[in-house]
């Protein structure tokens, strides 16, 4: 029987995955998007395919990953953490340890079936750990013990240079393959050229396919983890926890937990973005990336799955349009004509004594840098949705989809 | 964060010398921590923030006064005969005060609609704050820094066996003098009014206490405070000027605030000066284990004992223990 839309008449549909039609619809429309985007066939979708379009792509995919972690810790269970970047470091050099060629530095060369499970237990188990010491002190005191985990993270990453490879060179992370053991040649390359069921596709599709169905697989996992026992005890912890402890939450117990799985996910989604990147050092893993995800986190909308998806685009690809519209409109100002000049004038500056928002050129000149007004951009961005969208993009989702609802009512 | 002493050559560490001056190189790094540890606690038990972007305000007020001496020569165009410290006292006492008003603006625009929201947003907030105030003191100041050209120079004193530069000596005079004031403070009406509100707004205002105006002052001396600190981070013998490094003593002050409790005033000088000695004493007397405990370890040997003191007392030193009542 069709009932009326949103009519749930049993707990199971009601807590289904997608409860609703629309939602079907709209997950099932973004996975072809998806699946499609890198062969280049979607219209007005066509540039997305390019090598640096995939690699972008790809980093949202993995900070997603990262994110979906700090959900289900921030969102759901209410704890801030800053320290995302110390477990994502600790999962990286555990996959680094397994799986990262053999020669000077510490490598098995072990396969990925290896390193990725084991990246992420080794990053929940040390948060296991952790967690007596950091779940001790209460709400704001937790924000600043995390943060010293990032600063003593960083510093054990930086000295462990038979790991690392300390901060002058790095290191080389295992590459994106699936071997069943050492052999030679890998049966799934994810890092060459080459056709898969006669298409050809670049190494950047290639991997960025392959990050994206870890990041469905992190996405639907995610989503369960909410719906189950323990999720929904994340939540009471975090309305009200002395009523969530006499409604029989432990909540030492649960606490725990969700900092493993947070870190669990955080190992994950640090292996991934080491074997991604391919070579990096241990700063790369500092407060920074720990505030990329929390950035993330609030900007997409706490607590909410999909809202991760579209904080971890938004926060990724933002920089790049901006560079790209800096590119776009010092053109602009070089060569157009009339208002158009003055406009383009007024945001970019071309010459040293030119005025500029943004200035194009390298050096000091007045005007912020393309990198300076992106970070710019990228903390005022977080100011503005805590102080005027607290739900983050999904609440305005939210919004546009109960106008809609009514329409042409407005309630 | 800072190396705290220029690292001597020979030095001989069970003399009593290298303790003294790891002593003063302590005590001086100390008091820079204690600084901004007690703005922090004075923002955080008037308002309930945690205040991320304090490494900015530090960069912005020691910015401001490298400004108002070298760019605008405030006050010294007008008093061509008076002696430079005095004018650059001056200076500086202008470039700090103009730092705290940023602090005041600060809270106006982006905290005071906060109120009542969850405080881990807002101390997410103050992050965000924190970016955009250091990319744009980095946009200005420059990667290589603004000099704050201050009369003392890299002139020193010794006590027997012991350098101290002046600018140490100074700055021990400075930062008695303002514990003093905020000592002080705290017994004066509005001091009283901001202990009212720090224990419960509501009554507070009740009592006729304009909570938003305490909301102010707080941020206005924390930002202040900031500044005093930033002063003392950029000068001989820690920096050459203001510079984007600036901003990251904020980060070795954080475990002081933890430390004493984030609620302590007494506390956070307290927790200043242990982490600024223990650093002291770690680039000094752990240098040899380095091989163990890696290079570096100084810099975070404040959070390390941060960590330990939370195992045994999870409200810091000085903290208020949170009751939780059903």
């Amino acid at each position: 029987m069709r009932g009326r839309p949103l009519l749930h008449t049993s707990y199971v549909s009601d807590q289904a995955i997608f409860n609703s039609g629309t939602k079907k619809v709209l997950v099932g429309l973004f996975l072809l998007i998806l699946a499609l985007m890198p062969l280049g066939v979607i219209p007005g979708l066509k540039w997305a395919a390019t090598n640096s379009w995939m690699r972008v792509f790809g980093e949202v995919a993995v900070l997603l990953i990262a994110a979906l972690g700090l959900n289900i810790l921030t969102g759901l269970a209410g704890q801030v953490s800053l320290g995302h970047a110390f477990f994502m470091g600790i999962g990286a050099y555990t996959a680094a340890i397994l799986g990262g060629p053999e020669g000077p530095l510490w490598g098995l060369g072990l396969p990925i079936w290896v390193w990725l499970p084991a990246a992420g237990a080794v990053a929940a188990l040390v948060g296991v750990v952790i967690a007596p010491t950091s779940l001790r002190v209460r709400g704001l005191y937790l924000a600043i013990v995390t943060l010293g985990l990032v600063f003593i993270g960083e510093h054990l990453f930086r000295n462990f240079d038979f790991i690392t490879g300390g901060s002058q060179s790095g290191r080389t992370f295992p590459p994106l393959e699936l071997k069943l053991w050492k052999e030679e040649a890998p049966i799934v390359s994810f890092q060459t050229d080459g056709s898969w069921f006669g298409i050809e596709l670049s190494s950047q599709a290639k991997m960025f396919y392959l990050l994206v169905a870890f990041a469905i697989v992190a996405s639907l996992l995610a989503k369960n983890i909410q719906r189950s026992r323990a999720g929904r005890a994340f939540q009471s912890i975090r309305d009200r926890d002395i009523a969530a402890e006499i409604t029989g939450v432990d909540e030492f117990r649960y606490k725990t937990l969700a900092f493993a799985i947070s870190s669990g996910y955080a190992g994950v989604a640090g292996a991934l973005f080491a074997a991604f990147v391919s070579r990096t050092i241990p700063e790369a893993f500092g407060l920074p990336l720990s505030v990329e995800v929390i950035a993330i986190v609030l900007i997409g909308g706490a607590g909410i799955v999909s809202g991760m998806v579209l904080g971890s685009l938004f926060v990724i690809v933002l920089p790049l349009i901006v560079q790209n519209l800096t590119e776009w409109l010092s053109d602009l100002a070089r060569s157009g004509e009339g208002i158009v000049q003055s406009i383009a004038d007024f945001f970019v500056a071309t010459g040293t004594f030119d005025f500029g928002l943004i200035s194009s050129l390298p050096g000091s000149s007045p005007g912020l840098n393309v990198f300076q007004f992106n970070q710019v951009l990228y903390g005022l961005l977080i100011v503005g949705f805590i102080i005027f969208e607290p739900l983050g993009l999904y609440g305005i989702w939210v919004r546009i989809r109960n106008y809609w609802k009514g329409w042409p009512f407005t309630y | 964060m800072i190396d705290t002493l220029p690292v001597l050559a020979q030095t001989d560490l069970s003399s009593l010398d290298t303790f003294l001056q790891m002593l003063v190189g302590g005590l001086a790094l100390g008091t820079i921590y204690a600084l901004l540890a007690m703005g922090f606690v004075l923002i955080f038990k008037a308002t309930q923030v945690i205040n991320f972007a304090h490494g900015a305000l530090v960069a912005i007020g020691a910015f401001f006064v490298a400004i108002v001496v070298l760019d605008f020569e405030i006050p010294g165009r007008w008093m061509p005969g008076a002696p430079e410290w005095l004018t650059w006292s001056l200076a500086a006492a202008l470039g700090v005060v103009a730092g705290g008003l940023i602090g005041l603006l600060l809270e106006r625009l982006f905290i005071r609609p906060m109120v009542g929201e969850p405080l881990f947003q807002i101390a997410i907030l103050t992050v965000g704050l924190d970016i955009v105030l250091r990319t744009i003191v980095d946009d200005i100041a420059g990667l290589d820094g603004r000099p704050l050209a201050d009369p003392w120079g890299i002139a020193t004193a010794r006590f027997g066996n012991v350098t101290i530069p002046h600018t140490q000596l100074v700055q021990f005079g400075v930062v008695l003098f303002l514990m003093i004031v905020v000592a002080l403070f705290f017994r004066s009406r509005t001091g009283i009014a901001m202990r009212a509100t720090a224990w419960d707004q509501e009554a507070a205002r009740a009592q006729g206490i304009k909570v938003g105006r305490i909301f102010g002052i707080s941020w206005f001396l924390g930002a202040l405070l900031a500044g005093v600190a930033g002063v003392f981070a950029s000068i001989f013998p820690r920096a050459a000027g203001v510079s984007s490094a600036t901003a990251f003593v904020a980060f070795g002050a954080f475990p002081a605030i933890i430390l004493g409790g984030l609620d302590s005033v007494v506390g956070a000088v307290v927790g200043g000066l242990i982490i600024g000695l223990a650093e002291s004493a770690a680039s000094i007397y752990l240098v040899q284990f380095s091989s163990v405990l890696g290079s570096g370890f100084s810099a975070i040997i404040g959070y390390v004992i941060m960590l330990l003191v939370l195992l045994i007392r999870p409200y810091g030193l000085f903290g208020t223990e949170e009751i939780r009542r059903v």
